[in-house]
């Protein structure tokens, strides 16, 4: 089992007649992804056509979910319509919203984070690749693909990983996969200062996961997402852990491309938050080249097989 | 984006926070009026920059301090030539220090008391927090180490905006007279709803003070911006001062590129932000300096990686560069192809390894090979950093 989707959830596409959206729609659909249905106002009735995939393209998420069944939505729409687009998902009583988007003003996701509290929509992001449920398939075809992760790079098998950053998770995901190694699901939080799912939220549902055996942790530097979820693992999770956080070198009160990418103070850098991981027993990687090896060091410790 | 203490202290007045009366310069001749519209008395003279520690601050000339005290206007139009167009540097500039373009002169108020305001994001809580302070005019860092209950916090529901409770609550902390109370409250309340206006990251008023008469007043303001929410506020970006960028990373941002300039001398460029932070730190761990940060997106096309280069090179201290691209998506054919063409394109003279990741990633390195350019290729971000790393040290 893989954590909030399986291989076989059914997705809606919001943006699905975007070129961004469209062509991501198209790169899941190719990976086997049960794209179900697209979501743009005022083009409901139209089709979503890609190779041999005719997907429909409904008025609002309302519709596409009552129609197809799905509940889970992958949203590509542009930053000044995306809280919206969230908050659409919330009325319809999806399950998981993931929000792709990057730029989105920092109130509008205060508003909407707000909005959704005690509600049952889980949201993903936004400004994050995604999330992926590898596959049994060659090269982990027939997976759930939801977002712009490349799908071939995975392999279906029994490590979590989690992280603030797309690029360093494809790069995670790969070192793991050319050692052998799968992975159960790969989670982008994404790299916002306000965003809907936490490190902790991840981490907590690959303790839970039977099939998840060890846990890749990803962050960088701003907020203290990485050291609450290490004091966490320090005292609930007994699965091996490798963590790497980037941007020990970046100046202080810089934004390094992720608007939540900054150091504040003292407790968000780079090594103060390296400090935390080690003390809670987090086998952290020494290069952004050594995270597979370092969650392999971590299970050997722990005497767990990760493949 | 950051604006200027006097662009700050504008927004602050049309929001209703009362601030001292003030008036900027920008040209020797601009003294008299400015000076003018002030009454006479101590006035303020202050350098406007996008950096703090501005008081402490030293001129490349010598002349000490970058914001003045003067008991009268003359004295005020004598420290006010000596500080523009002169470069100030303060413990946030860096060496090269920054241009005084502008400087703001002030009303000296007598002050009672100072105190510590600031309204910004908890991200914990994912909603905004006021900080205030009974210890003004310190850093604020140094407080919250050495007296952390000194310092009250309020978080905001977003929902319901600021409360009045919650404003009671901060005056009284801050121990104020009725007098002072009522006009804090009022401050605060005026402050916030700029804050929530302006789409604010963050602004601070350190200090704000109380005057003899019972006045409350923002005596500085410090004031910056989320910049994804410029595109509905074209009149905060209308205050925008290009002189305070770097202007590579201006012209970077310009092609869609995230640059920011360091001070190694290995540049590097890379798809993805916490990529490209995480190349910075292998240079380093490897031995060598990263000289910038340089995030060229998901997507690395022929053009954005030409500019790229480009505004890498217009760094004179860079002597290396390592390109790591993972082409998760992208087929690293074509990203080899756009390295191939930028390299030709620029005349690139210097030492440039590569690694390439990903979709396609045989023809990729094929394609740098049979470039006949000096390209080396790193299998590994650890192999293309020692590489890197080494051959910058070979070319010193």
């Amino acid at each position: 089992m893989a954590i909030l989707i399986t291989p076989e959830t059914k997705i809606l596409i919001q943006g699905i007649t975007g070129d961004f959206g469209g062509r991501h729609a198209g790169l899941s659909l190719d990976y086997g992804t049960k794209v179900v249905a697209g979501v743009t106002p005022g083009k409901g009735g139209q089709v979503f056509e890609h190779g041999a995939y005719r997907v429909p393209i409904f008025n609002s998420v309302a519709d596409a979910s009552r129609a197809t069944g799905a509940m889970v939505s992958a949203i590509f729409v542009p930053p000044p319509f995306a809280a919206d687009a969230v908050l659409e998902c919330v009325d319809a009583g999806l399950d998981l919203a993931v929000a792709i988007t990057e730029g989105i003003p920092i109130k509008d996701m205060v508003r909407v984070k707000r909005a959704m509290a005690g509600g049952k929509t889980r949201l993903l992001g936004p400004n994050c690749p995604g999330i992926v449920a590898p596959g049994a398939g060659e090269k982990s075809f027939g997976g759930c693909r939801i977002g712009i992760a490349p799908g071939y790079i995975h392999k279906k098998g029994r490590v979590g990983v989690v992280s603030r950053s797309g690029t360093l998770t494809y790069e995670a995901v790969y070192q793991l996969t050319v050692r052998g190694i799968g992975q159960s699901t790969s989670v982008g939080i994404g790299g916002d200062p306000v965003n809907g799912t936490t490190h902790l939220d991840v981490i907590r549902m690959f303790n839970d996961d039977p099939e998840t055996v060890g846990i890749i942790m990803i962050g960088e530097i701003g907020g203290n997402a990485e050291a609450e979820a290490a004091r966490w693992i320090k005292a609930n999770c007994r699965k091996p852990v490798a963590g790497f956080i980037a941007g020990a070198t970046a100046p202080a009160g810089r934004r390094m491309g992720h608007a939540g990418a900054i150091v504040g103070g003292a407790a968000d850098t780079a090594a103060a938050k390296i400090a935390i991981l080690k003390e809670c027993g987090i086998e952290v990687a020494v290069t952004p080249s050594d995270m597979a090896e370092a969650l392999i060091r971590a299970a050997k410790a722990k005497g767990v097989a990760l493949s | 984006m950051n604006i200027h203490e006097y662009q700050a202290k504008a927004l602050f007045e049309k929001f209703g926070v009362p601030v001292p009366k003030g008036a900027p310069a920008k040209t020797p001749e601009d003294f008299i009026n400015a000076l003018a519209a002030l009454p006479e008395g101590p006035t303020m003279v202050k350098s406007q920059i996008h950096a703090g520690g501005r008081g402490k601050g030293v001129f490349t000339d010598g002349y000490k301090g970058g914001v003045k005290f003067c008991k009268t206007k003359a004295e005020a139009r004598e420290a006010a030539s000596r500080m523009l167009g002169n470069t100030l540097v303060t413990a946030q500039t860096g060496p090269a220090g920054r241009k005084v373009q502008t400087v703001y002169f002030t009303v000296a108020n007598d002050i009672k008391k100072e105190f510590y305001l600031a309204i910004l994001l908890d991200r914990a809580a994912s909603r905004p927090v006021i900080v205030a302070s009974t210890e003004g005019g310190v850093e604020i860092e140094k407080v919250a180490r050495e007296t952390p209950d000194k310092i009250f916090k309020v978080l905001i529901d977003p929902a319901y905006g600021l409360a009045d409770y919650q404003v009671r609550e901060l005056v009284t902390k801050l121990g104020l007279a009725p007098a002072e109370a009522k006009n804090a409250s009022k401050l605060i309340r005026c402050l916030y709803a700029m804050y929530w206006a302006t789409d604010a990251a963050m602004v601070e008023v350190n200090p704000l003070v109380t005057t003899p008469t019972g006045e409350v007043l923002a005596l500085d303001a410090k004031v910056s911006f989320d910049d994804n929410a410029l595109f509905r506020h074209p009149e905060i970006v209308a205050l925008r001062d290009l002189n305070e960028e770097d202007p590579k990373e201006t012209e970077a941002s310009k092609h869609g590129l995230s640059y920011i300039a360091l001070d190694g001398n290995i540049a590097c460029l890379v798809n993805g932000a916490g990529l490209a932070m995480s190349t910075m730190d292998i240079i380093k761990y490897y031995g060598g300096n990263p000289a910038n940060f340089l995030d060229v997106g998901g997507g690395a096309s022929t053009s954005q990686v030409v500019a790229a280069f480009k505004i890498i090179l217009g760094d004179p201290n860079v002597k290396g560069i390592l390109v790591n691209v993972f082409g998760g998506i992208m087929d690293c054919n074509v990203i080899a192809t756009g390295i191939v063409a930028a390299v030709r394109e620029v005349g690139l003279k210097l030492p440039l390894v590569v690694r390439l990741e990903g979709n396609n990633v045989e023809a990729g390195k094929a394609a740098l090979a049979a470039s006949g350019l000096a390209i080396v290729s790193g299998d590994s971000m650890a192999d293309a950093a020692q590489k890197i790393v080494a051959l910058v040290a070979k070319a010193a």
